[in-house]
């Protein structure tokens, strides 16, 4: 409790003299687009097979995510719900809590709204942002969250890559700033595949965080038609009725 | 048939003339309304007044079905807004009108009250309109405070936290006080529970009841209008004033058209932009309060960011709280602090003109601040703005006793 309360403190004296992110890391623009039903199929397809394992959308319900995909319920059954007794289930992790504790420290947190605190470039840039450190767990560690639990997943598809460090002398020290990747294996993809195959997740990733949003601009266009006319029809109506003031 | 119409008497004006006998409804819509005289000419800034009011029923009517699915248990509230925003059917867009509605409000309000002092309106004989206005943006603030805990994202949490904190900078009573605000050693379920209670009847109540008093005070003394002029000083043979037109039609059909243009950027965020840029709904607060994690950045929504500023600028956390209570508590001061002959800004000499723009400008800069780091070049910048926002008041007395006016003219001006 006091911790907290000075941590805040802390942060209300100084504040926050370290600004988010500090830029070292260039963002990739995702540039996904989440009208492309497509590309939200294939992105379902690939969260469930690599992600849901270890990842929930508690949020998110198979019946709902069928009906904006453009999938029957015996598609989603088939194909999407391995881990879901029936369609109006939510995307559960298939890995137990104490397996969860024991093997990463605390349970890897629900993507259900990710992309809406991080934003979706960040998810983007993040998968594709791992590289080999042989003094890390899991083998890997990623130069978007230094120290991350989070293993290579998609290390088949891109291959694994090794991180070029630059040596950047400040008045701390000597500080390493990332510069590049250089590929150490080739994957099963291609860049260019693997790009998609990560742009197609990060769509379905948008999707989740925001399912309304598939219709909420469209609505807003009637919305916003409706509003003109009405605003020509009440500016007539006041100059009508302002006639008569002198 | 005849006689009991003699006994109980024939109807005459039917339905309306029954309930007038009864409440005074066509009085009430005449002194409102119909009869209601304000000035002809007035402008862009008088239309915040009647938004305000609409912005006031969105949030009431949105907040009620909001209610109806939220959650407010510290396990449970931020998976039943979630649930709102995917389950319930078209709750996005309730939720978004909400969300909306909150930044939708400071803004009409500040504009509101930008224009009071543009015109002069807190001048005596509306001393009394100011000061309920100012009640009623009080409460604004406690409303706005108390809701934003309720989704309970990390933003909600350390923001209340950061905030409520400050009342332990009190002597001796502080830290007893911080406890009894929040009901625990921390920000809990208890504090959620208690905000949401404060959030959904105690400030409403107050809100509505403050806007029926400071609209009840306005019409008894009558809108002021861009020349700040009495319109009531100039009557024609039927008492009616020669500048004032009736409320309704004429007023309300003008702010019909300004309510349209409003709800035209209003639905254009809520429809196309409903984080504006993470000004409305901050990013970080998508992600649920965690006690253990301390957000790297803890700011306010923008509405707060100005007096946030203010409490960064002052190195001592007291004198920092106090600094920040007295920016929101001195305009209140305001119709005794002017002392100039002439209300509106039209009339004014170029010394209230120069206060008033960089008031302003340190309103928006501290606004601006108040969303950055609190560093270097913005702490001293937070500094002299802060001075400027309270120099605009402390000095007030002296430069609009001697500042030159304009002779102010006996009626409206007025170009048909």
């Amino acid at each position: 409790m006091i911790a907290t309360l000075l941590s805040s403190l802390l942060l209300l004296a100084v504040a926050d003299s370290f600004a988010a992110g500090d830029g070292a890391v260039k963002l990739k623009q995702a540039d996904n687009d989440v009208s492309d039903t497509a590309s939200l199929q294939r992105g379902a397809r690939n969260f469930m097979n690599y992600c849901s394992g270890c990842h929930s959308a508690k949020y998110v319900r198979f019946n709902r995510m069928g009906r904006d995909l453009g999938l029957t319920e015996e598609q989603l059954i088939e194909n999407l719900m391995f881990n879901a007794e029936v369609p109006h289930d939510t995307i559960q992790r298939t890995m137990t809590d104490e397996d969860a504790k024991r093997w990463f420290g605390k349970p890897p947190p629900d993507l259900s709204v990710t992309p809406r605190s991080r934003g979706i470039d960040y998810v983007f840039t993040f998968l594709q942002s791992f590289y080999v450190d042989p003094e890390s767990p899991t083998g890997v560690d990623n130069v978007l969250l230094p120290g991350t639990s989070m293993p290579d997943v998609l290390w088949e598809m891109q291959g694994y890559q090794r991180a070029i460090f630059a040596e950047h002398e400040s008045d701390e020290g000597i500080e390493l700033v990332f510069e590049r990747f250089e590929a150490v294996t080739e994957g099963n993809m291609s860049p260019i595949e693997f790009q998609t195959f990560v742009r197609d997740t990060v769509n379905f990733l948008d999707y989740m965080s925001e399912p309304a949003q598939l219709k909420r601009k469209a609505i807003g266009v009637w919305v916003l038609m409706f509003l003109v006319v009405f605003l020509v029809l009440s500016y007539m109506l006041k100059k009508q009725i302002w006639k008569d003031v002198s | 048939m005849a006689r009991i119409e003699s006994e109980i008497g024939t109807p005459k004006g039917g339905f309306l003339k029954w309930i007038d006998d009864r409440f005074p409804l066509t009085k009430t819509m005449k002194k409102h309304a119909t009869e209601y005289y304000a000035s002809k000419n007035f402008n862009f800034w008088y239309v915040f007044g009647v938004l305000s009011m609409v912005v006031l029923v969105i949030q009431l009517l949105t907040g009620i079905f909001l209610t109806m699915n939220y959650k407010p248990s510290a396990t449970e509230a931020f998976a039943s807004v979630e649930y709102i925003m995917r389950d319930v059917e078209l709750g996005w867009l309730i939720r978004y009108m909400h969300s909306t509605g909150a930044s939708a409000f400071f803004i009409v309000v500040y504009l509101h009250m930008f224009r009071a002092m543009l015109y002069g309106s807190y001048k005596k004989p509306r001393e009394l309109i100011w000061i309920i206005g100012m009640l009623i943006f009080l409460a604004l603030m406690a409303e706005a405070f108390a809701g934003y805990l309720l989704p309970w994202g990390q933003m909600s949490y350390w923001g209340a936290q950061v905030i409520i904190s400050l009342f332990g900078a009190i002597p001796v009573i502080g830290e007893t006080l911080v406890e009894y605000i929040r009901g625990d050693y921390s920000i809990s379920d208890i504090t959620l529970n208690r905000f949401f209670a404060l959030h959904v009847i105690a400030l409403p109540m107050a809100l509505v009841g403050l806007v029926f008093v400071h609209i009840v005070a306005l019409h008894e003394v009558g809108s002021n209008n861009p020349d700040g002029v009495e319109i009531k000083d100039h009557k024609g043979p039927d008492g009616i004033p020669l500048d004032g037109i009736a409320f309704h039609p004429y007023h309300t059909s003008q702010d019909l058209v300004a309510l349209i243009v409003f709800l035209m950027f209003f639905c254009g965020v809520v429809f196309f932009a409903p984080e504006m840029g993470g000004y409305f709904l901050e990013y970080a607060n998508f992600d649920p309060a965690d006690i253990r994690v301390t957000p790297e950045h803890i700011q306010p929504v923008w509405y707060f960011t100005p007096f946030y500023a203010m409490l960064r600028a002052v190195p001592d956390k007291l004198l920092g709280a106090m600094t920040m209570g007295a920016a929101v508590v001195l305009p209140m001061l305001l119709p005794w602090l002017d002392k100039s002959r002439v209300k509106s800004i039209r009339y004014r000499g170029w010394l209230y003109k120069s206060a008033l723009a960089a008031f302003t400008v340190s309103f928006l800069v501290l606004g601006w601040l108040g969303t950055q780091p609190a560093n270097g070049l913005n702490v001293l910048l937070a500094r002299i703005f802060t001075a400027l926002y309270f120099f605009f008041f402390l000095f007030m007395p002296y430069y609009t006793t001697i500042d030159k006016t304009k002779p102010v003219p006996d009626r409206v001006v007025w170009h048909g």
